[in-house]
C-alpha cells in the first residue's frame, strides 16, 4: 500500500495512479504521483506484483534441477540468466569449461544482449508514437530468436546452458542462419538511427529527460548500458573478462548526459559491437563434428545394446540431448558427477546406467564444497550476479540474485520528481525494467 | 594489492574487523555490528572508493547455531574491485544500522532484507515491505518458514481507505 505519498500529500495535489496493470508499463508495477497540473511533486512505486519466491524455490532445489528457475528472471535474455548462474556454480566447483563451450556461450550471451536491446528500445519508440520502430525491432529479435531456437530448441524458456558446458552443439546450418541475422539487425539498426537520431518528436520526449547524474548512478548501484549512458565506463565483459572475451575485439560505449537519449544511444550502439563480437565468435569457431542427422529412439537403442556385443557406436535420435558422445567433451567439463553423462552410454552401457543414477539420484549429484561465492556476468541491463552459499549438500543453503534493474527501478521515484506525467513513460521505458527479475 | 587492502583495513580498524579471506578478487571481511556504518563510510570515501553497493542481502544461519548475517558486496570503481562485507547479526530480533544515508540503492535493498528475513535497520527512513504485501505473516527466507505455508486471507478494506 502506498502509504508514504499519501501521508505526505499536500492538499490541494492530486494523486494519480498507473498501473500495476497499465499499457505503458511494461511489467506489473504500480506509480503513484502526486501531481500539481502536470508537474510531478512526489512519486511512489510498488513492486511485487510478479514475486514468486524464486530465492526460496532454488533453496529447495538442487543445484541441477533450479536452472530452468533461472530462466524465468530476464525473460527476454534467458540465456544470461543460465549463464550467470552456471559460471557461479563452476567457480564454486573450480570447474573449467570447454574451450568450444565458452565459445557457443559468448555467441548465446551476445544473440541475447542484442535481442533484450531490441525489445527494450522497441518498446521505448513504441511508447514515444513510434510504432514502426517497435515493429522494425521485433523483426529483427525474430532473425536472433531463430539462431536461439534452433540451437537451444526454445525461444524463451531455454535452459540451454548447463553447469559445466552447454546442453548440445550448435546445429549445422547455424553459420548462415546467423550470417542473416547479423545483416537484418544491421539494415534494421541503420534504419532506427534514421528514424529517430534527428526526429523531432523522438528528441523531444527523450533529450534531457528523465536525467541522472554521475554520481547518483553510481550510488544507486547502477550497471550495464544505463550506468554507461552517465559516462562511468563499467563493464563486466572488461572489468573481469570472463570466458573469452578478454580475446575478442570490442567497444564500450559511453553517453555523456545521462538523459533518455543517451541510454537510447548507448544501447544501439551497444548492439553494433555486439555483433562485431558475433561475427568474430562465428569466424573463429571450430567447425567442429557435425551433429548427427539421423539416429535411432532409446527403446531400439536399448534393444541394440541387448544384441550386439560392446563397442560399436549407437546413435541416438539427435533430438536427445548430449546424444553425440563424440561431441560431449568439446561441449562439457569431463569428470564424475559434473555434468549429465551422454545418453548414448546411459541407454546402452551399465556403467553408463549408473553413471546417470548418480547424477540425478537424490542426495548425490553435485556437491559443491561448503563456502560462499559471488559471480557476476553482463547481462543485457546491467550486472547479473549470483550469491550462492553452500553447505556442502546438493542444494543451495542461501541463493541471491542481484538483479540489475532493481536497482534503476529504485531510482525512478528519484528522476521522475520535478518532470510532467508524460515524461514517466519514456523514462520508466529507457530503464527497461523486467519483472522477472525485478520482483524473482 | 590484496594483502595491502587488507593491512590497510586492518590498521585503521583494529577491533572489529577480522579478515575472512584474502583470495584476490574475493577479499571478504567481517565487522561488528557496532562499527559497520564508521567502516562503511571509511571504505566509501577516499583512498578505497568503494562508491558503488554492488548488493546487499542476508543469510539466516541460526540452524548452523549462529544468527543472521548480513554480506555487502562493495564496488570500486576506479580500482576496479570488489569486497565482500559480512556482520552477524544475533538471532533473536536481528537488527543493524541501515546504510541508505551512504548508498541511494540501499533504502530498497534493506526493505527488501526487511521483508525476508525480518531484520530490522536502525535509521532508514521508509522500513516496510517491498515485495510482499501489507499483512503477510513471517518472513519467507528465514529457514524456519515452510516453502509451501498458506498465508491467511486479507481483510477486505473500504474503497476509500
Amino acid at each position: 500500500m502506498p502509504e508514504r505519498i499519501a501521508a505526505e500529500a499536500r492538499r490541494d495535489s492530486l494523486l494519480l495512479n498507473l498501473g500495476p496493470s497499465h499499457p505503458a508499463m511494461h511489467g506489473i508495477i504500480r506509480v503513484m504521483v502526486e501531481l500539481q497540473g502536470e508537474k510531478i511533486l512526489n512519486a511512489e512505486l510498488e513492486i511485487g506484483y510478479l514475486h514468486r519466491g524464486f530465492e526460496k524455490t532454488c533453496e529447495a532445489r538442487t543445484y541441477f534441477n533450479l536452472l530452468p528457475y533461472t530462466d524465468r528472471l530476464n525473460y527476454v535474455s534467458p540465456l544470461i540468466n543460465n549463464l550467470a548462474y552456471a559460471m557461479t556454480v563452476e567457480k564454486m566447483l573450480g570447474i573449467t569449461v570447454p574451450e568450444r563451450a565458452q565459445a557457443i556461450r559468448v555467441l548465446m550471451s551476445e544473440l541475447s544482449r542484442v535481442s533484450d536491446h531490441l525489445t527494450a528500445l522497441g518498446a521505448m519508440a513504441m511508447e514515444t508514437g513510434a510504432f514502426t520502430v517497435f515493429l522494425y525491432m521485433m523483426k529483427a529479435r525474430e532473425y536472433l530468436w531463430d539462431v536461439i531456437e534452433w540451437t537451444t530448441g526454445a525461444r524463451m524458456t531455454t535452459s540451454y546452458i548447463r553447469i559445466g558446458g552447454v546442453r548440445a552443439d550448435l546445429e549445422s546450418g547455424y553459420r548462415e542462419r546467423v550470417a542473416l541475422a547479423v545483416k537484418e539487425t544491421r539494415q534494421v539498426l541503420k534504419d532506427v538511427h534514421g528514424l529517430l537520431d534527428q526526429n523531432k518528436i523522438f528528441l523531444n520526449r527523450t533529450r534531457d529527460v528523465g536525467v541522472i547524474s554521475r554520481e547518483d548512478a553510481v550510488s544507486f548501484g547502477w550497471t550495464g548500458p544505463c550506468l554507461r549512458s552517465t559516462g562511468v565506463y563499467y563493464d563486466v565483459r572488461k572489468a573481469r573478462p570472463y570466458l573469452i572475451y578478454d580475446r575478442l575485439d570490442f567497444e564500450v560505449p559511453l553517453g555523456s548526459r545521462g538523459d533518455n537519449f543517451d541510454r537510447y544511444m548507448v544501447r544501439m550502439l551497444e548492439m553494433e559491437q555486439s555483433l562485431r563480437i558475433i561475427e568474430q565468435v562465428t569466424a573463429a569457431l571450430p567447425p567442429g563434428p557435425a551433429r548427427a542427422a539421423s539416429g535411432v529412439e532409446p527403446a531400439e537403442a536399448i534393444a541394440l545394446s541387448r544384441r550386439q556385443r560392446e563397442g560399436r557406436p549407437i546413435r541416438l535420435s539427435p533430438t536427445l540431448e548430449g546424444s553425440e558422445v563424440d561431441l560431449h567433451p568439446g561441449l562439457v567439463a569431463q569428470g564424475a558427477g559434473v555434468a549429465v553423462p551422454p545418453k548414448e552410454e546411459t541407454y546402452t552401457s551399465m556403467e553408463g546406467l549408473i553413471g546417470h543414477f548418480l547424477f540425478f539420484m537424490k542426495g548425490r549429484g553435485l556437491h559443491p564444497p561448503p563456502g560462499e561465492v559471488y559471480a557476476s556476468v553482463e547481462g543485457g541491463n546491467g550486472e547479473v550476479g549470483f550469491y550462492i552459499v553452500s553447505d556442502g549438500t546438493d542444494r543451495p543453503y542461501r541463493l541471491h540474485l542481484r538483479a540489475p534493474c532493481f536497482h534503476f527501478t529504485a531510482a525512478l521515484e528519484q528522476m521522475v520528481r520535478g518532470a510532467l506525467v508524460a515524461d514517466i513513460i519514456p523514462t520508466f521505458g529507457s530503464l527497461n525494467m523486467i519483472g522477472g527479475e525485478l520482483d524473482r | 594489492m590484496a594483502e595491502n587492502l587488507m593491512r590497510v583495513l586492518t590498521e585503521r580498524f583494529p577491533s572489529g574487523l577480522e579478515v575472512l579471506s584474502d583470495a584476490p578478487g574475493d577479499e571478504v571481511v567481517a565487522v561488528g555490528a557496532a562499527v559497520l556504518r564508521d567502516v562503511m563510510t571509511w571504505l566509501k570515501g577516499p583512498p578505497l572508493d568503494y562508491a558503488m553497493l554492488l548488493d546487499l542481502t542476508c543469510i539466516d544461519e541460526r540452524p548452523l547455531g549462529r544468527g543472521f548475517t548480513m554480506v555487502y558486496h562493495l564496488q570500486s570503481l576506479s580500482r576496479n574491485h570488489r569486497l565482500r562485507v559480512k556482520v552477524g547479526l544475533a538471532a533473536e530480533s536481528p537488527a543493524v544500522s541501515s546504510l541508505a544515508g551512504l548508498w541511494k540503492n540501499a533504502n530498497w535493498l534493506e526493505r527488501e532484507v526487511y521483508d525476508m528475513f525480518g531484520v530490522t535497520f536502525v535509521g532508514h527512513p521508509d522500513l516496510r515491505r517491498i515485495l510482499m504485501y501489507e499483512g503477510f505473516e513471517g518472513f519467507p527466507l528465514r529457514k524456519d518458514y515452510p516453502l509451501r505455508k498458506r498465508q491467511p486471507r486479507l481483510k477486505e478494506r473500504a474503497p476509500d481507505a
